[in-house]
């Protein structure tokens, strides 16, 4: 670490433009937090299978188990004799994947609803803005809840149920950016250029929305994260897969006695959405030019 | 001036007639996305009702109609306030609606006013000590309870407050048992409201927070405040006469963009205590698939959302004199 350091900062010394980013975002304390405890959960979505090969929803020990009690289990059994640990294991696989796919969905959404609306402005910005205003009327969980339990609870409907209702802010910072950029001297020249609208959107106008994008993106994958712990909490969750909401929910019956079982799963939760919340941050002051770097 | 402000409000009513007609198309979509036809939707379930009354149902949607007759009967049962009948409670769903939001608005009140006090509180002493220990402090704790779900601080605060300590009930609005009436009762409430709203509060209390602190020291490098440092005043009185007050919009704008989404929680804290709310009638709608509930809970929670985002606009008007009504 410490020899690290020094060179980070000789590198943005030499190139200030792309190698300071990673750099500067380096040089945050809490950004690399960030980083390290997403690697590390990403670490133990990787290696679910190799750590737990069993199915976490097979009964393999005592029930009641507290944490430390038994050393083949240290995170402790729940009410299920089920391994708490290979729970959060394979939750972790389940929580990133769901976050990511719906991030991925409301991403495709809200920048192609944000940057159609922003470069056509007039009667498609007015229509489109309409849509997603409605879209933010609803109250978003609630729809999800409604979304969900229509089409029945699988991995699918919870990670469309997600994507469908979080967009609509991520529409607005995009639209708001590319209302800005269709009038600067890049998309103006573009445009006498006779270069195709489709062509400036995706090679002039969305590369310079980027950093505001990243950013959200990754504040998204964790309100993404906590939504669907949400859902599983109130039963909304496949039930053939472990999810940490699911297991928080579970716990809860037990929890005047038992109260570990409903705890350990819900600091998961907490230790992911935290990782993608101080990344977010750390990205937001490294990718924003006007700030100063500190 | 006066009659700006007429046509104003009635752009705004009638932009707000436009959003509630947009969620009737998006509920109607979502009760023909539903499994089965929309008679059995609207009897909650298929074998709880008589084929007669099915049929009957059938020609009062139109059922046998094409959809967009469908829509009209559809918007026609809004407009005269038919939201449809549970058969699970066996009570229209606006009169069961009606009858549990005064929980759910009071639990929304309590929680809000909690979180805008306290996170502004914490912003602006925030603001203030900005890149001392006790802003790193402040900004370490409120980044927590942002990552916190609501429903695990829920269920942390009933392991500690009611079950270890037995200090505050664990769930319910009131002691049903103790019979208390006036004072009594509405002391009874407030405890058992302290930890549902203290639950759904937290997450908000993060976000107030941050957006006070990052307003504070937003508007302190503005103009007025250099003249007002000039003018020799105290840097209390700055702070709470000058900054403050204009550190306010954001959080006023914040209160109506939030508001969808602490209905949201409600659902998940009215779950966990018991709270005879909005949110756990949607949860127990959930449970029975009463999915015409569902919609109708949607639907007025979406109607919420509209008329509190309107008395923001109106607040918008009377904490900032500059800001212009028209467009």
């Amino acid at each position: 670490m410490s020899l690290a350091e020094p060179l980070a900062a000789a590198a943005t010394a030499q190139r200030p433009a792309r190698r300071g980013l990673s750099a500067r975002l380096l040089r945050k304390p809490s950004a690399v937090a960030g980083l390290v405890l997403l690697s590390a959960i990403l670490a133990m979505a990787a290696l679910a299978d190799v750590v737990y090969p069993l199915d976490p929803l097979d009964m393999v020990g005592t029930p009641f188990l507290w944490p430390g009690a038994d050393p083949d289990f240290p995170l402790g059994t729940d009410m299920m004799g089920r391994d708490i640990a290979s729970g959060v294991f394979h939750g972790a696989r389940v929580s990133l994947l769901i976050g990511a796919v719906a991030t991925l969905m409301s991403l495709v959404i809200g920048v192609g609803v944000g940057a159609v609306a922003g470069f056509f402005r007039g009667r498609a910005d007015h229509l489109l803005m309409h849509v997603t205003e409605l879209f933010q009327t609803i109250p978003p969980f609630l729809f999800a809840i409604v979304i969900v339990a229509i089409l029945q609870p699988t991995m699918t409907t919870v990670v469309v149920a997600i994507g469908l209702t979080s967009w609509p802010s991520l529409a607005r910072l995009v639209r708001a950016e590319v209302l800005r950029l269709r009038d600067g001297e890049m998309v103006q020249a573009s445009i006498v250029l006779g270069l195709s609208d489709a062509r400036i959107i995706l090679t002039h106008v969305l590369p310079n929305v980027m950093a505001p994008i990243v950013v959200s993106a990754s504040i998204m994958v964790a309100s993404a994260i906590l939504t669907e712990s949400s859902l599983a909490f109130l039963g909304l969750g496949d039930p053939n897969i472990v999810s940490w909401g699911s297991m928080v929910g579970a716990g809860r019956e037990v929890l005047r006695t038992d109260w570990y079982v409903a705890t350990v799963p819900g600091l998961a939760i907490v230790a992911a959405v935290l990782a993608l919340n101080l990344l977010g941050d750390g990205l937001n002051d490294a990718l924003d030019p006007r700030q100063n770097r500190r | 001036m006066n009659r700006r402000r007429v046509r104003f409000w009635a752009g705004r009513v009638a932009h707000m007639a436009l959003v509630v007609l947009g969620i009737a198309v998006v509920n109607f979509f979502l009760l023909h996305l539903a499994p089965g036809d929309a008679a059995q939707v609207l009897a909650g379930e298929a074998g709880s009702a008589t084929p007669e009354y099915m049929a009957a149902l059938r020609r009062q949607f139109g059922l046998d109609q094409p959809l967009p007759v469908q829509f009209v009967q559809y918007l026609a049962n809004l407009l005269t306030f038919n939201l449809g009948f549970s058969f699970r409670h066996g009570l229209p769903v606006l009169e069961l609606i009606g009858q549990r939001l005064p929980a759910t608005l009071l639990l929304m009140v309590a929680s809000i006013g909690f979180a805008v006090l306290a996170g502004s509180a914490l912003g602006v002493v925030a603001a203030r000590n900005a890149g001392r220990l006790l802003d790193t402090a402040i900004s370490t704790l409120a980044l927590l309870f942002y990552a916190t779900p609501v429903f695990w601080i829920g269920l942390v605060l009933v392991v500690v407050f009611s079950v270890g300590l037995d200090w505050l009930p664990v769930g319910g609005m009131t002691s049903v048992e103790a019979g208390y009436t006036g004072v009594a009762y509405a002391k009874d409430v407030a405890r058992h409201l302290v930890l549902p709203a203290a639950t759904l509060g937290l997450f908000y209390l993060a976000i107030y927070t941050r957006l006070m602190r990052a307003a504070m020291l937003e508007v302190t490098t503005q103009d007025f405040i250099r003249t007002a440092v000039a003018k020799g005043l105290k840097p209390r009185r700055i702070a709470l006469r000058h900054v403050l007050r204009n550190a306010l919009l954001p959080v006023v704008t914040m209160l109506g963009v939030q508001v969808g989404s602490i209905l949201g929680g409600a659902v998940l804290v009215e779950t966990i205590f018991a709270w005879p709310g909005l949110g756990r009638l949607a949860f127990e709608a959930l449970f029975q698939r009463d999915l015409n509930l569902l919609l109708g809970i949607l639907l007025c929670s979406s109607a919420v959302v509209v008329i509190v985002n309107l008395a923001v606009d109106l607040l918008y008007t009377v904490l900032d004199p500059r800001i212009e009504l028209a467009r």
